[in-house]
């Protein structure tokens, strides 16, 4: 049995919850003023995920730079991972908002999205 | 000299939504101009995601909402001027606005309109605000500007940080300095509590073992060329560091996120009235200045935690500055809107008698538990709300309906009243 504090931001409430775990089990969650609370501390207890945004390496545009997030919230403990493969890519300019820039990273089929477009140029 | 309706000076989101919001209230002669190369102001070097989640339901990125609007202003074809840098703003002998701009291509522009829409945006504190005792290396950086180098430059500002104040840009650029590999070592908040927004301390801080040191601060700045590290120190209800508490810790970059100030240098040798609290605009609900026919919203208003609130009130302004140049500005006697016990400001200041249903958007300046929000006019409750948690952090909004705006007869006070009392 162990547990865990972690505060709920579900909403700005912020409420100090704590679960009890066993064996990566949750047995039960308290503090929460909300039933939504509960479900983000189960979700955060037994699988958290977020959504990764960074950015890619851009040749040939306005910026050398292109913002990128995953299509999907992924494993946290997959977000070192996905920054050095990211790291390792580089697009060519132009490149347009909504577009796929890789399409399976972590090998977990994950694809990484462009979340702004980058014209074609000389640097600004 | 370039004739034309409108100009809204600055295309982030408030310039844009404002645009917006004049055109489609019929304002077809109008102008955006902006001194960045690409329309979205701040949202372009946000690349975090968690925009938009009130106006469109969805979590979207900083480029990615402020693209919603560019299309909305592509669409209308709405013209825009980039790089293009304002000087300054008069208003002429006959009420017209002139606005005065530099760019690359055209060189000196003066354009002459009927109104025009204040969406300057903020700025971020600077160390010179701050009075930190050391040297003056480099390395020292404000987070907004940490943010910019990393996400539109593709340059990281150093391998080991420290940030000062735990702003939301503060909190986001420990997260994202963290990704690209470097060590922040603390994020250290004066205050006893965090000026940024719940999540960005719990995905931020926490998800990467970032301590977050409150009722601390940045005593000494350590490094001749550049920064090697800084003292910190506890403080104590004074704010005052307390002896012995110090600790060093070596770094060498140390990034400021200790604040927002609306970017008023224009409106101020304008002649607008500003708040001395909001550092913003005097407004009516209309989001009309002190100077008729000039308006302000988003960033330059009041600082916003959020854009979708931005938006929301940049299509008012935009909205009232095309109803202004139709000869339908509101008339008849205005009140003053204030805040007390508690609450630190409201936006708007003013509110016209016959107002339509308009939103009351104010800052509390503690951190407060089962309160209610007192809305009142001359002894009149007008509206009164419960709040489990208020905080200076968050901005709250009560609107106002017509029942309610009927019995406006005076001055307006929001104030915080402890449940049960």
């Amino acid at each position: 049995m162990e547990t865990k504090k972690l505060t709920c931001i579900v909403c700005p409430m912020g409420c100090p919850l704590e679960v009890t775990l066993d064996g990566g089990k949750v047995l039960s969650v308290t503090g929460n003023t909300c039933p939504r609370g509960e479900k983000y501390a189960r979700e955060e207890c037994t699988h958290p995920t977020r959504v990764l945004t960074s950015t890619v390496k851009v040749t040939g545009g306005v910026r050398p730079v292109c913002p990128v997030k995953t299509s999907a919230p992924i494993p946290k403990e997959l977000l070192f991972q996905a920054m050095e493969e990211i790291r390792g890519i580089t697009a060519a300019a132009p490149v347009a908002i909504g577009q796929e820039i890789s399409a399976d990273l972590c090998g977990a089929g994950i694809s990484l999205i462009a979340t702004a477009g980058i014209e074609k140029g000389r640097k600004l | 000299m370039k004739q034309t309706d409108l100009v809204i000076i600055g295309g982030g989101p408030a310039g844009m939504a404002a645009a917006i919001a004049a055109y489609d209230q019929g304002t077809r002669d109008l102008l955006i101009l902006d001194r960045e190369p690409q329309l979205g102001g701040i949202l372009e070097q946000c690349i975090h995601n968690g925009f938009g989640l009130h106006r469109f339901k969805e979590e979207l990125t900083g480029p990615e909402y402020a693209a919603r609007f560019a299309e909305q202003v592509e669409k209308r074809n709405i013209p825009y001027l980039l790089d293009t840098m304002v000087l300054s703003l008069e208003t002429g002998a006959s009420g017209e606005k002139i606005v005065t701009a530099v760019n690359p291509r055209e060189g000196y522009l003066k354009i002459r309109a009927k109104a025009v829409v204040l969406a300057m945006g903020c700025r971020e504190r600077p160390r010179g605000a701050l009075n930190i005792a050391g040297t003056r290396p480099a390395g020292i950086y404000t987070a907004g500007a940490a943010q910019k180098f990393v996400n539109m430059k593709g340059e990281m500002p150093g391998k080991r940080a420290v940030i000062l104040g735990s702003g939301d840009i503060g909190l986001i650029m420990a997260r994202r300095m963290t990704l690209e590999g470097a060590k922040v070592e603390a994020v250290c908040e004066l205050m006893p509590y965090s000026g940024g927004l719940t999540r960005n301390i719990v995905q931020c801080l926490e998800d990467f073992g970032i301590p977050l040191k409150l009722s601390h601060t940045v005593v000494q700045i350590h490094g001749k060329e550049r920064v090697e590290g800084v003292t910190i120190a506890a403080v104590g209800p004074d704010k005052r560091p307390i002896p012995g508490t110090e600790e060093l810790i070596p770094c060498d970059t140390l990034l400021l996120s200790v604040g927002l100030i609306p970017e008023n240098e224009l409106s101020k040798e304008a002649g607008v009235e500003l708040d001395p609290v909001t550092n913003g605009a005097v407004v009516d609900e209309c989001r009309q200045t002190s100077i008729p026919g000039v308006f302000a919203c988003g960033n330059v208003l009041h600082v916003h935690d959020l854009v979708d609130y931005v938006s929301e009130e940049a299509e008012i302004a935009g909205k009232q500055a095309a109803l202004y140049i139709q000869g339908q500005a509101p008339a008849g006697k205005v009140f003053p809107v204030s805040g007390k016990d508690g609450v630190r400001y409201v936006v708007p200041q003013l509110v016209h008698q016959n107002a339509k249903p308009f939103a009351l958007y104010f800052r509390v300046g503690d951190v407060y538990k089962n309160v209610r929000i007192v809305v009142e006019c001359e002894g009149k409750v007008l509206l009164s709300r419960k709040k489990q948690k208020a905080a200076p952090g968050e901005m709250e909004t009560l609107l106002l309906k017509e029942e309610q705006i009927a019995k406006i007869t005076g001055p307006l006070t929001v104030r915080l009243e402890k449940e049960g009392d």
